[in-house]
């Protein structure tokens, strides 16, 4: 594949997970087995690293709270701020993890069923940690837009019906 | 009182389209898959639709001059010209109209005189040959045929010129077939012109949408500039139907007098719709260009699809229809889609509701989501395996 089909290609899967092997084949023209084996490689060496579902929690009957959480940290010697990154993401609460630039850190989205379990990770396991410096907690009262979906009411297809 | 008579007897005998009646049919029914749509599933592109929502929160609400506000005929003549080194004086040669409707509108009633034959290659888009009747003039169909691929042959136009034809119309890339035709292939039409005083009206409302290739302007091709009315808009190519945005480009010997038709019936196109349009060309070629990619995967895949369950397609390379055969099972379009509307609901048109040549033929339109369509190519490869029992 050329690099400009490769980036289509996965631009395509990531817009769409469900798209298979034989519907990119014919979409990209190229062979099944091509883009099967394209597929694998890319499971492979960690570029496709999964394929999630977009769920829209609020409209179910789930009781979920979401945090972003500022952290400053000390960057230890050698390391940097990978050792604490890694302490802090193998925590299953952790949703999300990114280093930034800027006034703080770290920034971690974390999922709690209420307010008072987030409050608690944050104080208990967070706010623990050695090189953590300080923590600044924002919880989420809704959700617009992630990964580019529009969090809102179903579209529906108005096309002749206006 | 005795309506009929008092209405036009023109108007009286005018057909109303083939496609509503299908449309009708559908009723309101929900739980359709309709593969029906001849607009795009995309919405305006919010950069486009932001400078539409500014502009009423500014309150600029007032009549635009007649043909147009200036800066939009200037930003369409650059268009034209960087996309297909086609020159235009934006003072005189452009008027944008209310969709590429009214511009189609315009050229036939400037041209046409009663009695006058004007060529019309079908299946085509259903407005043409109304028109020209509400015009006074004579439609001249000529069937385009599955083995050309539904183009317009040079022999077929020749064969159907005679002393009264006026005007040919150049519905391509063609609605419903997809049909396209290759700039060497429009060089053959216009040796058949070249010579003779008969005007044309090049419907390229889906110029950009062509698949593989780029599409070549009619009045680009040597010397056929100055017979040509060139009809293009904002409904296809931009997602912006309801804007309701087209424009004409022609001589200005034709845009003087066409000039007064709009002046008088329409005044000026919408203003919002005028404004948003000016960024849509300004900036808006990277949206075109990933729509265009987007409508050719689904083409490939419905094209696919469609010979995956045993039904027979040309490659269509433009607009976003495909044309399918569904003849070969015992029954006439009309009453294939009907029943695999009754009994698998799906809906896709019927080539007759594009002229009688559209018998054994269905319009398919791929402007929906790649689900959408393979739920649709499922149902109708189970109608199509019942029916080969
Ligand atoms: C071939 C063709 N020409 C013209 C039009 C009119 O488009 P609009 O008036 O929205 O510009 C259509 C719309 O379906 C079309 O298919």
């Amino acid at each position: 594949m050329s690099e400009e089909n490769k980036f289509e290609f996965l631009q395509l899967l990531e817009n769409d997970a469900r798209l298979t092997a034989d519907q990119l084949a014919v979409m990209l023209d190229k062979e099944v087995g091509d883009i099967k084996r394209q597929m694998k490689l890319y499971e492979q060496n960690g570029v496709i690293l999964g394929y999630k579902t977009l769920i829209d929690w609020d409209k179910t009957d789930r009781e979920y709270v979401t945090a972003l959480i500022e952290l400053k940290v000390a960057p230890q010697r050698d390391r940097g701020f990978d050792r604490v990154a890694e302490k802090i993401f193998n925590y299953p609460e952790v949703k999300s993890l990114y280093l930034m630039s800027g006034s703080f850190d770290l920034a971690v989205f974390i999922e709690g069923r209420t307010m008072k379990e987030v409050a608690y990770f944050v104080a208990q396991k967070l706010a623990t940690i050695d090189s953590i410096v300080s923590t600044a907690t924002h919880f989420v009262l809704r959700k617009y837009k992630d990964k580019g979906v529009v969090y809102g009411p179903a579209e529906t297809d108005e096309r002749g019906q206006l | 009182m005795d309506y009929s008579k008092v209405l036009s007897s023109t108007v009286k005998s005018i057909k109303p389209s083939g496609i509503r009646k299908f449309f009708d049919l559908l009723g309101d029914r929900k739980d359709v898959i309709s593969l029906t749509v001849g607009e795009p599933d995309f919405q305006t592109p919010y950069h486009i639709r932001e400078v539409g929502i500014e502009s009423l929160e500014r309150g600029r609400t007032y009549y635009t001059s007649n043909d147009g506000i200036l800066e939009l005929r200037q930003e369409i003549c650059n268009y034209r010209n960087r996309r297909f080194g086609l020159t235009y004086n934006p003072k005189k040669e452009v008027i944008i109209t209310v969709g590429g409707s009214e511009a189609i509108d315009l050229g036939v009633r400037a041209l046409v005189e009663p009695g006058d034959e004007v060529i019309i290659p079908i299946p085509a888009f259903v407005c043409y040959g109304p028109i020209v009747e509400l015009a006074h003039g004579v439609p001249v169909y000529i069937e385009t045929k599955p083995e050309d691929e539904f183009k317009l042959t040079p022999e077929a136009l020749k064969a159907a010129i005679t002393p009264k034809t006026k005007l040919l119309i150049l519905p391509f890339p063609n609605n419903p077939t997809g049909a396209v035709l290759t700039r060497d292939e429009l060089k053959a039409i216009a040796d058949v012109l070249r010579g003779t005083d008969i005007m044309v009206l090049a419907d390229e409302i889906y110029g950009e949408l062509t698949y593989g290739f780029k599409n070549t302007p009619f009045a680009a091709i040597d010397g056929m500039w100055e017979r040509t009315i060139t009809v293009s808009g904002f409904s296809k190519s931009y997602a912006m139907t309801g804007w309701r945005l087209g424009y004409l480009c022609a001589p200005q010997e034709l845009v003087s007098q066409m000039h007064k038709i709009h002046q008088y019936a329409i005044m000026c196109a919408p203003t919002t719709s005028q404004l948003a349009a000016i960024e849509a060309v300004r900036n808006g070629d990277a949206d075109i260009a990933m729509m265009r990619d987007e409508y050719d995967r689904r083409r490939k895949y419905i094209l696919d699809g469609l010979r995956r369950i045993g039904i027979d397609c040309f490659e269509a390379r433009g607009a976003f229809y495909v044309f399918p055969h569904i003849g070969g099972f015992g029954l006439t379009s009309e009453e294939f889609c009907q029943r695999l509307l009754d009994e698998k609901g799906v809906a896709i048109v019927p080539g007759t509701a594009f002229g009688d040549c559209g018998e054994g033929y269905a319009r398919i339109s791929y402007a929906y989501s790649v689900d959408h369509i393979t739920e649709a190519l499922e149902k109708m490869g189970e109608f199509v395996e019942e029916l080969k029992k």
